[in-house]
């Protein structure tokens, strides 16, 4: 009987227990979702204001978002800023993390402080000290400028995740490798590269979507030729307009699947 | 570990050629740009002088000390209300019981992150506007009678601030909770411990690392931007990047928005090396 | 010594009745009983999966059974938690609170139970000394080795004066020197605190240095409990034989009973052994043994451990002839592998100097005392 009783006791403290976690897991997620579950809801509205009530789907919006120039080529310009920056960031990274790992020498620890350096920094330094350099030396803002600016924060990302994924196995197979009378350029060619794909990969896809969606240094460093966040940010001068929410639920869907995509390459990676 | 000999020099080489792409860039336009900006923020916008003049000023013209203000309190705001939120949400996900349901969560947890910065901001704008869902619903249910003016506010700065930060603190602490060896809570129930004992004095001193790099990441990313505020905040209560961002629009001083940027560069290196003892702490609890 | 029955479990101080542990799809315990006596060491023995580390979480409290009662002093302690239950677990990887020193490890349990500074000062100061780590109360855990780390989980776990320690695997992650001296470091220790110790190993040289009480588990069973000597000079089940080691055995049916002993009809003739004692007799003598009933044409098994089989003429019963195939040196013996035309294999020690060349043949010999006959199958 008393033992019955302090059961039921247990129970109902742990069944209580047990609901409000629930209970504050689904507070958390409405809060985390809410803003994106109102952009991507009132990108179909059926009305000029962004805000209840809502009055109806329609794809207007996502077409004059579609039909405007400004806007295309600004994400033109996202596209080969973020590709030409991921892809410079990551070999650049690579060959650093594959220096560190491989060999060692004096100050290692000092060039890994270093390269992740940028890292602890906001944007805005990075951005204002590239942006005073250039006033200096009489550059023009420009793509370019915007480019190197992203190398700048997201290569000791790259070089992060790759130090990450060396591991004594593969120093092992490389040496196996070079037994066999395979060249330095060739076994990283043949052997390292390939082994290193999906962190190369996941590598380039992180590089991309952080760069894709950077507007600070972009805003800093750019003049005539923007990129798609300085371009929305432009859009939001005019007010509240559901045009907004329709180019903005785009490029959430689009780096939503790209992250998730770069997820799988790496959990795929660690499971196997 | 074992102890190697000191590599020598010869042996240096290959490991620092590797390397030294990518150290050049950073040197070319990172070191060098920051060198640059330290020179610039040393000369008098108008004069041309070399001197201290512009951070005399940072710390004494009324705009920028309560810019300073602002950004301070803002942040110090920001990081708390977001640990104090994200550590009960990362610890009910890693209390879920199958390693699935813990990915599936965190993983929801995160999307918005992929919201673009910008588009993140302006759409809180919308939920807190005064006609916005978040007014529609109190209205309706009738916990108020008048819209709330939240929009274009520092509390819709926050919200907007604690809306990313907790995503970012929930991975980082997560990340931390998961690491500590289960048994370690059930040797301490053994001993006697209540469970709120039991969190006190071993999962919370151990999930201090994750903490630790959340609240940093935080400070950094919370004290260097201007989106938020300059979406949000209506220009209320201006923090320091929008100061200097005004500098170089309006202004044309980069002297002066230089310096400013030094002060903010300061205040995120006393942050590092106040919460370098935890960021470094290894073996988290194995 | 005596005999627990199940009448006595009133004096016991663990009591453990008709236990069952299910989990959906599989049953990790079976209806098992155990009593032991204050101050016993009791040794949990048997394979991965058989039971002895539910059986260890059940008696801690880390686990409910689905059914059964759990005493502890005549108290029933089936539904509390660890924490207030009066035993403390040493776990298989210690469980060390990383981020305190050795001397605040072994404190926190004393903290909790409002000790006086000054109070847990001294008794840590104890501990440290029983342990043999009386220097390093300040070092972090970190810096200790695994033996130390072994020393400083049992300090903490013995520094509030448990009424049962429960130690799983303790000695499991060290190597076979260290282990070898951490087992008698134990034996000390418990001599020294009188406490009851539970201890879950698959290590039988482990057991049988240290138990008063081995207890060998199979499949969420108890296949046979006893002191040491005999439970692996007379098991009472064919797992129990196998798994406290080496063995012979002849497979056979029974011809005939006579008392204790049994005649066994095999291939190489007939046998007379001991009948197989009970699960939970103490002793081999015949009063302990009884309590099973043996059929003629029976399936059944001799079991005759290697230093009871003797190639001299004069050492008892013949068991026919059989070739030497392996032998391997151990150091102080020899063993012997051999077998019989019929394909019966024996194996036996030998002393170094005389030992038989690989491929002569001899005549394995066992005294009639020397061999157990446990019954073919279970159940």
């Amino acid at each position: 009987m008393n033992t019955s009783q302090k059961r039921g006791a247990g129970g109902w403290k742990q069944l209580a227990c047990k609901g409000l976690t629930a209970a504050y897991m689904a507070a958390c997620f409405c809060f985390i979702f809410a803003p994106v579950a109102v952009l991507v809801l009132f990108s179909f509205q059926d009305g000029r204001l962004p805000v209840p009530p809502f009055h109806g789907p329609t794809l207007h919006w996502y077409a004059q978002a579609l039909a405007n120039d400004r806007l295309l080529s600004a994400m033109g310009h996202s596209f080969l800023v973020g590709a030409g920056s991921a892809f410079l960031s990551v070999v650049l990274g690579f060959l650093a993390a594959y220096g560190l790992a491989r060999y060692r020498f004096r100050g290692q620890t000092l060039v890994r402080s270093i390269l992740v350096l940028p890292m602890a920094v906001s944007y805005l330094i990075v951005g204002m000290g590239l942006l005073v350099m250039a006033s200096w030396l009489n550059i023009a803002p420009s793509l370019w400028l915007v480019c190197i600016s992203h190398v700048v924060i997201n290569m000791p990302l790259a070089f992060a995740i790759c130090s990450a994924q060396f591991n004594p196995a593969q120093v092992r197979m490389e040496m196996a490798a070079g037994d066999l009378g395979a060249s330095l350029p060739r076994v990283l060619l043949q052997i390292t590269v390939p082994m290193m794909a999906p962190a190369l990969s996941a590598a380039f896809i992180l590089c991309f979507t952080l760069s894709w969606d950077e507007f600070l240094t972009a805003f800093l460093l750019s003049r005539f030729d923007i990129t798609l966040p300085v371009a929305i940010w432009g859009l939001l001068r005019g007010g509240l307009n559901p045009q907004t929410n329709a180019i903005g639920s785009m490029v959430f869907f689009g780096a939503a699947a790209l992250a998730l995509g770069a997820e799988y390459l790496m959990f795929r990676k660690k499971s196997s | 570990m074992n102890k190697m000999r000191r590599p020598s020099r010869r042996e240096s080489l290959p490991g620092l050629l590797f390397a030294s792409p990518a150290l050049l860039w950073l040197v070319a336009f990172f070191a060098a740009p920051l060198l640059a900006m330290v020179a610039v923020s040393l000369r008098d916008g108008t004069t041309g002088q070399y001197g201290i003049g512009n951070f005399v000023q940072v710390f004494t013209e009324k705009a920028y000390t309560d810019a300073l203000f602002n950004s301070l309190t803002l942040t110090a705001v920001v990081t708390l209300a977001s640990l104090v939120l994200a550590y009960p949400l990362a610890y009910s996900i890693a209390s879920l019981r199958s390693a699935r349901m813990q990915r599936l969560a965190l993983t929801f947890a995160v999307l918005p992150f992929w919201t673009s910065y910008v588009v993140r901001s302006y759409a809180w704008l919308l939920v807190l506007a005064p006609t916005g869902p978040l007014n529609s619903v109190l209205l309706a249910i009738g916990l108020i009678h008048t819209p709330l003016r939240l929009a274009y506010s520092t509390t819709a700065t926050e919200i907007g601030f604690v809306h990313f930060f907790i995503m970012l603190d929930t991975l980082t602490i997560y990340a931390s909770l998961v690491q500590i060896n289960p048994r370690l809570a059930l040797a301490a129930r053994d001993l006697g411990a209540s469970a709120l004992r039991t969190f006190l004095s071993v999962t919370l001193p151990l999930s201090l690392p994750g903490i630790a790099v959340g609240a940093f990441l935080t400070i950094v990313l919370c004290i260097g931007d201007y989106v938020t505020p300059q979406i949000l905040g209506g220009m209320r209560a201006i923090v320091l990047p929008q100061t200097v961002m005004m500098q170089i629009q309006k202004h044309l001083d980069l002297p002066m928005a230089s310096a400013m940027s030094l002060v903010l560069t300061v205040v995120m290196a006393l942050a590092y090396l106040t919460l370098y003892r935890f960021l470094k702490t290894g073996e988290p609890g194995r | 010594m005596t005999v627990l029955h199940p009448s006595s479990a009133s004096s016991a101080h663990l009591a453990v009745e008709a236990v069952s542990k299910h989990y959906p799809g599989q049953t990790a315990l079976e209806t098992v009983s155990l009593h032991v006596e204050r101050g016993r060491y009791v040794v949990l023995l048997g394979p991965s999966g058989s039971g002895k580390t539910t059986l260890l979480s059940l008696i801690g409290g880390f686990t409910m059974p689905s059914s059964g009662i759990i005493r502890i002093g005549g108290q029933d302690v089936t539904d509390l938690p660890p924490a207030k239950r009066p035993t403390t677990t040493v776990f298989q990887d210690y469980a060390l609170f990383p981020h305190m020193t050795v001397a605040a490890n072994i404190e926190f349990g004393l903290k909790l139970r409002g000790l006086k500074a000054d109070a847990r000062k001294a008794r840590v100061a104890t501990m440290l000394e029983l342990v043999g780590l009386g220097q390093h109360g300040e070092r972090s855990i970190q810096a200790l080795s695994g033996g130390q780390r072994q020393r400083v989980a049992l300090a903490r776990a013995l520094a509030v004066k448990p009424e049962i320690l429960l130690l799983d695997e303790p000695l499991g992650a060290l190597d076979l020197a260290l282990r070898r001296q951490m087992q008698d470091e134990l034996h000390r220790i418990q001599r020294q605190m009188n406490r009851t110790f539970v201890h879950v190993t698959h290590d039988q040289e482990e057991a049988m240095a240290l138990a008063d009480l081995i207890v060998v588990m199979s499949h969420g069973r108890i296949e046979d409990m006893g002191p040491p000597r005999r439970v692996y000079l007379r098991p009472a089940t064919r797992f129990a034989a196998t798994f406290m080691g080496e063995s012979t055995q002849i497979e056979g049916r029974i011809h005939g009973q006579d008392g204790q002993s049994i005649t066994l009809e095999t291939e190489i003739g007939l046998l007379r052994g001991m009948a197989a004692p009970s699960s939970g007799a103490m002793t081999d003598s015949p009063a302990d043994t009884q309590g099973r009933i043996w059929r003629t044409g029976d399936k059944a098994v001799a079991i005759i451990r290697p230093e009871n089989i003797r190639t001299a003429p004069e050492s008892g019963q013949a068991m026919g002839q059989a070739l030497v195939y392996e032998t391997v040196f151990q150091g102080n013996y020899v063993r012997v592998f051999a077998r019989s035309e019929t394909g019966q294999t024996f194996v036996l020690h030998s002393p170094a100097r005389e030992v038989p060349a690989s491929g002569s043949t001899i005549t394995p010999h066992a005294l009639m005392d020397d061999i157990t006959i446990v019954p073919a199958q279970e159940d």
